[in-house]
């Protein structure tokens, strides 16, 4: 059963990724794409965890760190280009 | 796994889940903004905290609780600041807006000082 469990959660976020990177595409404009990439950063960080956790790898957790602080630096870049058409 | 692991995973993975269908879903950027936001943070911190449970080793939770510490410090910043930059862009806002009391106070202070202007020598 908590095999089961595992698989749900995998298929949940990455199904969330997915739906993620469809707003990515449609856009209409430049913010929501950036609020996409913002999402899909915390979706893999979550996903990373979980994987992780699920094969004793602590090694991918540093992994999940670089991703979170790189996303993060990455929105305010972005929110400042779209701001002044500059960075 | 435990079962409490399983139930936090769950819980976590549906708000994950939760918020990609609402960015997907909502109207117009600053709705987007709000769902991915609060829902997102939400879910990582229970599948955080539901790995916790699953490894209780100190390296493991020390860099699960810095993992939380920091998207729980920086979501709201960025959130914050792409929205600022949104609407100073003028993204348009959904039609069944209500209220935009910004733009009303910015159209009111344009009439004043309108009226202010001097008139004549």
């Amino acid at each position: 059963m908590l095999d089961t469990v595992e698989q749900i959660v995998l298929v949940m976020l990455a199904g969330g990724l997915l739906v993620t990177f469809a707003r990515l595409a449609l856009g209409p404009t430049l913010p929501d794409r950036v609020v996409a990439m913002d999402l899909i950063g915390v979706l893999a960080v979550g996903l990373i965890v979980v994987s992780a956790a699920l094969t004793a790898q602590q090694a991918l957790l540093d992994a999940a760190i670089v991703i979170a602080l790189i996303g993060f630096v990455a929105t305010i870049a972005y929110a400042r280009y779209v701001e002044r058409g500059h960075l | 796994m435990d079962a409490i692991t399983a139930v936090l995973w769950l819980a976590g993975a549906s708000f994950s889940l939760l918020a990609a269908l609402g960015v997907l879903r909502m109207p117009d950027v600053f709705m987007r903004i709000q769902t991915s936001t609060k829902a997102s943070t939400l879910g990582l911190g229970c599948l955080l905290l539901g790995a916790a449970f699953q490894v209780a080793d100190v390296a493991w939770v020390v860099r699960l609780a810095a993992i939380g510490a920091f998207v729980f410090l920086t979501t709201p910043v960025s959130a914050h600041v792409i929205a600022r930059a949104a609407y100073l862009t003028d993204v348009p806002l959904w039609a069944g807006t209500v209220l935009d009391e910004r733009r009303e106070d910015a159209g009111r202070i344009a009439a004043a000082a309108s009226e202010q202007q001097p008139t004549g020598p």
